[in-house]
């Protein structure tokens, strides 16, 4: 187990209203993606827990490139990992961010 | 005086000598040993009918326990590397060289053994040019094939897998050879004749079914999220634009996908009737529910596939049917299709390198290429217009004169960055190469040659590389879409932002896709037994894909 937690600046809020919203799943390959609208407009923050060890380098570059193409601000990851590649992880973020926009 | 006439003297002492076992036409399955050291010589050229899908397994065993000190040194010409026993005849000495084009199942051991030196190469061929080589410098002295029953005078009738037999048969039998087949049965009258009598010598009913591979059964439930967003990039940034109607699927997960997303995405794109209408593509049982939903017009089959027996036969709007109901393949016939009258054909592979090369070659496994170096090329022969092919010609050169220039086919390969145990897809340098240098080939055995590559699929984007104007700029495209590989985390940043700005790269949300539409919810089919549902019960999925 390696925890770790990634604090970026967004360029804007994230769309939506909604509080909370959760995808994906905890399972071998994949992961879980809790996220709350609970930091500053204009950060972002993501928490990791991750089984892979050693990935340090590969979930910056992940969460960074979607930081810029998603601009996710006000919102905080929470992730349960149990291995993901990083484009399934890409996926997961891009996915929780537009959940976010969805009405409830 | 000269003699003109050896050829067809020494093949009728070959079916002399093998009628010592007959009766008839007719060898006992025990005896078959027997007639092949009757009939096959030393050094001999022996097809060993070795399809993709159907296998002359019989008389593959009877080959390997034949007498070496009478049959040796053979050369090997066959498609298909698929059974055990097709490597055996090399361990015992039975055979010396190989000339394949396919090795699925055996790509581990052929690799072993090349190294090993216990397999002198001949050449990894596309099946076209293997089947073209048959007719000019490799043309078999006896060929070994499968058929599903014949008659008392050697009519075959091969059932849904003809595959690479006729092509097999007439390399043979008008030059001089022998042929012998096995069939699952002796019957008065065969439901249809895909071989007539006069090309066949000897018949062996054997003792069961001839071994059928279902290669092209690819589960729904085995599909990832990743790939149904390949699967969508894919729809709407080519199949769209371009307006595809006449097309190859490869077998991986990722086409299956996108048959599975036809009815469903496809329709809400409003392409129903516009893409995917026209087929050179074996039965694959993940383009049901299209078919069903009237997607697609028609598909001409290289081979079958096990379970769509019947739902072939009531479908024959769809399918070529014989007179007897049943699906008529032939490899060589599809391969031309595919060949000539697709404009694009998408697949995957193992490894791509950063000018768009591609292979299925690792340094372990020599799978050898099928039919995709031949599906995925440009036919430098073709004359016939077409919009997706005369919009590719123009995006690749755009200043040539409009009525002169050549169209393009598409060659588009698709695939998730990190493959099977997080193998990265794109690399700097090809196993082929090593492996090449290893051999001592005279040629690396590429899949895909780059300058015939016009697109890359990854859930990262699509790279159109008829757009790229230099190797640097083909470099960058590729690294722009190779998501967190080593290949793709060495981009220039700057340089794919503008070759993104142009349209070179366009990830999905330039194509407007929602990354919540990448669920499962979407195929529709998500499962084997929704497949069967979709086809009224007239699919019958292999054992193995039954889990309910």
């Amino acid at each position: 187990m390696e925890d770790f937690s990634l604090r970026h600046d967004a360029r804007q809020p994230a769309g939506g209203a909604r509080k909370m919203a959760i995808v994906g799943v905890v399972a071998s390959g994949n992961l879980e993606v809790l996220v709350e609208r609970v930091v500053p407009e204009r950060e972002c923050l993501v928490e990791i827990r991750t089984t892979a060890e050693g990935f340090g380098a590969v979930w910056n570059a992940v969460v960074a490139d979607f930081v810029d193409r998603y601009s996710p601000g006000g919102l905080k990851f929470s992730i349960n990992d149990g291995g993901a590649r990083p484009d399934t992880v890409s996926l997961r973020l891009a996915q929780a961010v537009r959940l976010m926009e969805v009405e409830q | 005086m000269a003699t003109w006439q050896l050829e067809r003297e020494a093949r009728d002492a070959r079916v002399q000598a093998g009628s010592a076992v007959a009766k008839g036409k007719i060898v006992e399955a025990r005896d078959a040993t027997r007639l092949l050291e009757a009939i096959v010589r030393p050094g001999d050229r022996v097809c060993l009918e070795g399809d993709n899908q159907k296998q002359a397994d019989l008389l593959s065993a009877a080959l390997l326990s034949v007498d070496v000190a009478k049959v040796n040194n053979l050369h090997m010409v066959q498609s298909g590397v698929v059974l055990p026993e097709h490597l055996d005849v090399f361990e015992r000495g039975v055979a010396k060289k190989l000339d394949f084009a396919y090795s699925g199942p055996q790509s581990a051991r052929i690799a072993t053994m090349l190294f090993g030196g216990k397999i002198e190469l001949g050449a990894v061929h596309t099946y076209l040019e293997l089947f073209a080589r048959y007719f000019i410098d490799l043309t078999p002295n006896v060929a070994l094939v499968a058929a599903v029953s014949a008659d008392r005078d050697g009519n075959l009738y091969t059932g849904p897998n003809t595959e690479d037999t006729p092509t097999v048969v007439e390399a043979t039998a008008f030059k001089d050879g022998v042929v012998v087949a096995q069939v699952n049965q002796i019957v008065d009258k065969v439901p249809r004749v895909d071989i007539p009598a006069d090309r066949v010598h000897f018949i062996v009913e054997a003792d069961k079914r001839f071994f059928v591979e279902p290669l092209f059964t690819r589960d729904p439930a085995a599909i990832t999220e990743g790939q149904i967003l390949t699967a969508m990039l894919a729809i709407k940034g080519i199949y769209g634009p371009y307006g595809v109607q006449r097309l190859n699927h490869g077998i991986g997960f990722s086409t299956a996908a996108i048959e599975l997303l036809l009815p469903t995405y496809g329709e809400k794109l409003g392409l129903k009737g516009k893409v995917a209408t026209h087929f050179a593509l074996n039965p694959h049982p993940a383009l049901i529910p299209a078919i069903e939903s009237g997607w697609v017009k028609q598909i001409h089959s290289f081979g079958s596939e096990v379970g769509m027996e019947n739902y072939i036969r009531a479908r024959s709007d769809i399918y070529f049917t014989g007179a007897d109901g049943s699906l008529r393949s032939n490899r060589a016939y599809c391969q031309t299709a595919g060949l000539y009258a697709c404009d694009m054909f998408i697949g995957s592979t193992l490894q791509i390198d950063l000018q768009g090369n591609s292979s299925t070659v690792t340094t372990s496994r020599i799978a050898g290429f099928g039919g995709a170096p031949n599906m995925g090329a440009d036919a430098r022969g073709r004359r016939h217009p077409s919009e997706p092919w005369l919009k590719a010609g123009q995006e690749a050169d755009p200043d040539g004169h409009v009525l002169l220039r050549r169209g393009r086919k598409l060659v588009v390969q698709i695939g998730e960055t990190f493959g099977d145990k997080n193998v990265p897809l794109f690399v700097e340098k090809l196993d082929a190469l090593e492996l090449a240098e290893k051999l001592n080939l005279d040629l690396a055995p590429v899949m895909i040659y780059g300058d015939d590559v016009t697109h890359i699929v990854t859930e990262e984007g699509i790279a159109n590389l008829l757009l790229c104007r230099s190797s640097d700029e083909r470099e960058q495209a590729i690294r722009g879409i190779a998501g967190y590989t080593d290949v793709g985390r060495g981009r220039d940043l700057g340089q794919v932002q503008r070759l993104r700005e142009r349209g070179v790269i366009r990830r999905p949300e330039d194509l407007g896709i929602n990354p919540l539409d990448a669920d499962r919810s979407i195929l529709a089919a998500r499962s084997i037994k929704d497949i069967v549902h979709w086809s009224g019960g007239l699919y019958e999925p292999p054992s193995k894909f039954r889990n309910w």
